[in-house]
């Protein structure tokens, strides 16, 4: 179907755009990549007056890598970059897994990461391994820039805690800690293709008796925003790390999430493969911990 | 509401149209270009039928905006063979590799879902001209095909790479 119609705007700069975004408050939408966008704008899903691109504002597409802050995506960082960025492949390969497993090749060419964070679907790939690893959401109001824990990002389904006046230009990734691992794992019925009916992001650090040190669980599509498994953390701190405390860590985190039955899975399903999925990203992210690295191959 | 003046490299020419900015890349390629070797599938970015190159990434072309297309490279699958697409001359016939490959080996049946196909296979090759059964079936998983069952398409893949770099 074709687009309903609307005024293209496409600043270069982002003072430009944020004026913008507060001019046109209410009746404005942005666009990234618009691999979201234009179909909720074909399904007339929404039908903002202005649309605008962030593709003119130069240097938002970096990736860059500090050993003292760590990874920054930017917010026109497309996905088939992230995927085959070899500063991401070597500081957080998960990240790389993650954007290879979303959507189609075509959709990766054009989608970004951050759009994909900012659409706040409670199942979208990138949101589980950017929660293990503790990452920050860098907001842009053209004069000042804040940073929002990504624990703190997503307030429901589609909801985030952008002001109305701000644009999201960035994504800080913390570097690992030593002996840490992180693990993506995906269940949907299609492959890659599909949406994610199950989820989970996983990071472990290990002590030097290889005890749980810390632990970070996000769990996908099993509620109205990305969930931490708690109940699993809590439990696995401070203990060894063997089939049976992670099978009890999968046992736990199925207690928290709470999905709902939906075209892609029941919540029956849902609960046991998050279980299922838990116990495996611990193990693989333990797995890394164990061996001091943090490489992987992306599958 | 106003069209706007834009310029759009499309297979190695410059094309000056007025479209309005509400018009995706597909709609602008069909409907006014009348460029109707891209077609126009679900719409939304499933199946792959739109498929077009854009600085030599694939990409759907009815996620596209065309006036966000202006200023990059675009092929269409009338830009793999040239000369085919503007004379009519079916004895002098020339044609991609990858489009010889699929009439060889079978892998058009309705020809519905061929251009977005070979577009993705065009893409895969240029990045992994080497690619295995695995990796040739994920290049083309953003392309869907009701006829075929894949089989044959993925041979004419592998056959065409085969042509284009030799691995003997």
């Amino acid at each position: 179907m074709s687009l309903p119609q609307f005024t293209f705007l496409a600043p270069t700069s982002l003072s430009e755009a944020c004026a913008l975004l507060e001019k046109h408050q209410g009746k404005i939408k942005i666009k990234a990549g618009g691999t979201d966008m234009i179909v909720r704008l074909s399904h007339r899903a929404v039908k903002p007056d202005f649309l605008m691109t962030l593709k003119k504002i130069p240097d938002l597409n970096e990736i860059s890598y500090t050993p003292d802050k760590g990874l920054k995506i930017g917010a026109l960082a497309l996905l088939r970059e992230v995927e085959i960025s070899p500063l991401i492949l070597e500081q957080a390969p998960m990240l790389a897994r993650a954007a290879h497993a979303t959507a189609t090749v075509q959709i990766r060419n054009m989608g970004t990461v951050m759009g994909n964070v900012c659409n706040a679907s409670p199942s979208a790939d990138n949101i589980p391994s950017l929660v293990a690893m503790n990452a920050i959401i860098v907001a842009s109001s053209g004069k000042k820039e804040r940073e929002i824990p990504i624990d703190e990002f997503f307030l429901g389904p589609g909801r985030s805690a952008l002001q109305a006046n701000e644009i999201a230009v960035a994504i800080k990734v913390p570097k690992l800690a030593a002996n840490s691992g992180v693990s993506y794992q995906k269940i949907s019925a299609r492959s890659k293709v599909d949406i994610a009916a199950v989820n989970i992001g996983a990071l472990i650090t290990l002590n030097e008796e290889g005890k749980c040190k810390a632990v970070r669980i996000s769990m996908g599509a099993v509620g109205p925003t990305p969930l931490r498994a708690s109940l699993a953390e809590e439990f696995l701190l401070n203990k060894k790390i063997t089939d049976e405390t992670l099978a009890e860590a999968g046992r736990l985190a199925a207690e928290d999430a709470s999905p709902i039955s939906d075209v892609r899975a029941s919540r029956e399903y849902r609960k046991l493969m998050v279980e299922v999925m838990t116990t495996r990203a611990l193990k693989e992210a333990a797995g890394f911990a164990s061996q001091r690295v943090v490489k992987c191959k992306s599958s | 509401m106003k069209k706007e003046l834009i310029t759009l490299n499309i297979n190695g020419d410059d094309i000056e149209i007025a479209v309005h900015p509400w018009r995706t890349l597909n709609e602008v390629l069909r409907d006014q270009l009348h460029l109707t070797g891209t077609k126009l599938g679900c719409g939304t970015g499933d199946c792959g039928a739109c498929t077009v190159l854009l600085d030599d990434q694939s990409v759907s072309s009815c996620l596209t905006l065309a006036i966000e297309a202006e200023g990059h490279k675009i092929t269409t699958i009338e830009g793999l063979a040239p000369e085919a697409a503007t004379e009519n001359d079916l004895e002098n016939l020339t044609l991609d590799p990858i489009q010889e490959s699929f009439i060889a080996k079978g892998a058009i049946q309705c020809g519905f879902c061929t251009p977005g196909m070979i577009m993705s296979g065009k893409f895969l090759l240029d990045h992994t001209p080497n690619p295995n059964e695995a990796e040739i079936r994920a290049g083309l998983s953003g392309n869907l095909c009701r006829c075929t069952g894949y089989n044959k398409i993925v041979d004419a893949i592998a056959d065409a790479a085969e042509k284009i770099s030799p691995t003997k």
